[in-house]
């Protein structure tokens, strides 16, 4: 699960990492209100105002804007709550923005020339490394951009540094890593203290990923002569398995950003994902459904869908997996492939039967049914076939793949 | 012998009171397990409807059942916790079939696990002399045994010397004594239906099944696809082994590495045939399994298919071509 950029900044700061201060608005109105709030702190007349979607390429989708006064902060949130954001992340008619995050601008200070030159920025994130089976802290200089950009042109730049299982990030690794990205005087301490809290904050709250991008250190001042190190911008994507024990993250997600068939989908404890296809597929198990939407395209057809009904789908989820299948237009045919283990064949027949006098099937349907219970199954459908009139069965995979591409090119 | 499990290993379940566990628990025994009790917090001292006895702890159970192995039906919150008892309690084959554990959950039970078995002096993965894990998120390991004559999937017992800790379905598995062709493949996949399909295109093309092993769908788990390759390498009764693999991760890379350095060190290498689900999957999304998704360039299935062809590995292009790769890289 993903949250918004508005809800990450909360839970650093609830963690103790400084952020700078800001406000969420919905409305242009709101928005000189809340630039002189967020702009007053540290003197700066300056804000930036970001559009609260998950889809990445705000920036250069003009999503994000650098503001000066009350007046620009409301022309830029007019932008944004009235046009549609496009992006190469985004569906092909862009998103609908409906909250804006208005944050002070923070000055960063310059990286001397003897560092490399540049301003103070630096990338700080924990994700979970299976090959290792740990989590690891990442880290580089180069931060603000994209950190594939970096490791793909100079992974030397990348730090690394892996989270003891049962102990977590011990203060010696944070204090190395805060030397090695240069970090000077007070600036260590700030930096080692802000790498342990998002390394307890990934812990706690059963991240996958916990990105600070970028980190940056503000210009000296009297009171903080080495500047403060601050996080700017903030991704976090959570462990859907692990949910449970965190409602109140739960409460942080977002419907409006999903296909709504994925969202009714996993309602159902169904697993779904949209495609681009026109062969619609309900498989049991996800390397069986995987393995389904290979051979459609090896046969010349295009899956739909990726549709996992889970190893024991009532009959009623069944009925309502083929709702959700056909409910894409795009659909021309359906292929449903079952290998009976938990689930039992004689359950996926009925559910295909009422489903046919439910929402009547009026695309071809190709059947290939086996495992547990396999000859009740088909004689439940057999003995239903007046019901299903566009039904075919099929004897084994590759017949029911050839099968269902026949009769969607036909 | 097969690998890891064989029909005298003495089996208990966790969660035995459970739905699923009660109507596993059920199928195991008729497939022949030697099923011998259950634990259930809270139920010690009572009998499931089998008969078998119901104890509170795991130590208790192994205590009183000489116990070796158990399968984890206990739900994901206790799922991690259930398996460090088992492995506290001397148990050395722990499978776990429970879906949607936490990975930060298994990442310190694995780590617990690996710490368990060094300060044994012992490996992962090397049985009767440490503590061996398999899934979780998995449909467990079956080790089939010759079926009884004319019985049907739910007789009591399906097959005599079987052994079948987990959710497959028993009777689309072959021993190697009623197989026409008198060989058997090992079978690893992390996937569960996939492999009941490659089980059965094995049996339809006359090859039995020595072990199958269900490794699971998740990024942080037991035994790996290499760690089986070990453990069938060393299998007199494996001839050949089938790998399945998916996109997600680099476990199947890894297993080519090492049947490539094995060839390359001049050691002996027993047919390997593959196949790797998700050539059609887009990128960045979880496909069902928390393990399926393309993260880097090193996790699709193209790469996955190059490195296991270019270790000698005969992959199947079609999931429907399973059985026949296996066949092929025999010389059948």
């Amino acid at each position: 699960m993903k949250i918004h950029e508005h809800q990450a900044r909360d839970l650093l700061a609830q963690f103790g990492i400084p952020v700078p201060p800001g406000r969420v608005i919905t409305d242009p109105a709101q928005a000189p209100d809340a630039f002189a709030a967020v702009s007053a702190g540290d003197g700066s007349a300056l804000a930036v105002v970001k559009a609260q979607v998950h889809a990445g390429g705000r920036g250069k989708a003009g999503f994000v804007k650098l503001v000066r006064s009350a007046h620009e902060a409301a022309d830029a949130a007019r932008f944004m709550l009235t046009n549609r954001m496009v992006s190469p992340q985004t569906p092909p008619g862009g998103l609908a923005v409906s909250k804006l995050l208005v944050a002070a601008g923070a000055q960063i200070a310059e990286r001397p020339r003897s560092a490399g030159g540049g301003r103070e920025e630096f990338y700080l994130a924990i994700t979970t490394d299976r090959a290792s089976r740990r989590n690891v802290l990442i880290a580089s200089r180069q931060g603000g951009v994209e950190i594939e950009q970096v490791a793909h042109d100079s992974p030397g730049a990348i730090i690394k540094s892996p989270l003891d299982p049962l102990l977590g990030l011990h203060p010696f690794q944070a204090r190395r890593v805060a030397f090695a990205l240069g970090f000077k005087g007070k600036q260590v301490g700030q930096a080692v203290s802000i790498m342990s809290a998002l390394a307890r904050l990934y812990v706690q709250t059963d991240c996958t990923l916990a990105e600070i991008n970028p980190l940056v250190i503000t210009p000296p001042t009297g009171e903080h002569p080495d500047g403060r190190v601050v996080a700017i911008d903030a991704k976090f994507n959570f462990d859907d398995n692990a949910l449970f024990r965190h409602p109140e993250l739960e409460k942080l997600h977002d419907a409006s950003e999903e296909n709504p068939a994925e969202t009714k989908a996993r309602a159902l404890g169904l697993s779904y994902v949209a495609l681009d296809g026109s062969i619609g597929c309900l498989v049991n198990g996800a390397g069986l459904a995987m393995a389904t939407m290979d051979i459609i395209k090896l046969h010349g057809g295009e899956p739909a869908n990726f549709l996992d009904v889970g190893g024991s789908a009532s009959e009623e989820a069944v009925t309502e997996a083929f709702t959700i299948i056909l409910s894409d237009a795009r659909v021309r045919g359906v292929l449903v492939n079952i290998f009976g283990g938990i689930m039992r064949c004689d359950v996926i027949a009925q559910g295909i039967i009422n489903a046919a006098k439910k929402l009547g099937f009026r695309v071809p349907l190709v059947v290939r049914l086996e495992g547990t219970n396999v000859e009740a199954g088909r004689r439940l459908l057999q003995s239903a076939r007046a019901d299903i009139p566009t039904m075919q069965a099929a004897s084994d995979l590759a017949d029911a793949a050839k099968k269902v591409c026949a009769s969607v090119t036909a | 012998m097969a690998v890891l499990i064989h029909a005298e290993t003495r089996v208990i379940c966790q969660g035995i009171t459970g739905a699923y566990g009660a109507q596993h628990t059920r199928g195991c025994l008729h497939y022949g397990t030697k099923l011998v009790g259950g634990v259930t917090p809270g139920k010690g001292g009572t009998r499931d409807a089998n008969g078998l006895p119901i104890f509170d702890t795991v130590a208790d159970a192994v205590s009183q059942t000489g116990a070796t192995a158990t399968m984890i039906f206990v739900p994901p919150v206790g799922a991690a916790d259930a398996i460090i008892e088992a492995a506290s309690a001397g148990v050395r084959v722990i499978c776990a079939i429970t879906e949607g554990v936490p990975v930060q959950d298994m990442i310190r039970a694995r780590a617990w696990l690996d710490q368990h078995n060094a300060s044994a002096g012992r490996g992962f993965g090397t049985l009767g002399t440490s503590v061996t894990l398999v899934g979780p998120n998995c449909p467990g390991v079956i080790t089939p045994g010759p079926k009884t004559g004319a019985g049907t999937a739910h007789d009591d017992p399906y097959t005599s010397a079987g052994c079948k800790i987990g959710i497959m379905p028993g009777y689309i598995h072959t021993h190697v004594s009623q197989a026409k062709r008198s060989k058997a493949v090992a079978i690893v996949s992390r996937s569960g239906t996939l492999t009941y399909e490659a089980v059965w295109q094995t049996s339809a093309l006359g090859l039995a099944q020595s072990t199958c092993i269900g490794i699971g769908g998740d990024p942080v788990r037991g035994l790996s696809h290499t760690d089986c390759l070990r453990l069938f390498f060393d299998d007199p009764d494996t001839h050949a082994v089938l790998l399945i693999g998916e996109i997600g991760g680099t476990d199947e890379i890894d297993a080519a590495g090492w049947i490539a350095d094995r060839r390359a060190a001049g050691l002996p290498v027993k047919p390997v045939a593959g196949f790797i689900a998700g050539r059609t999957a887009p990128p960045g999304r979880r496909m069902g399994h928390a393990g399926a998704i393309i993260g880097g360039a090193s996790d699709t299935a193209e790469a996955k298919i190059a490195a296991l062809s270019s270790a000698g590995v005969r992959v199947a292009a079609s999931p429907a071509g399973m059985g026949r790769a296996v066949l092929e890289a025999m010389g059948l």
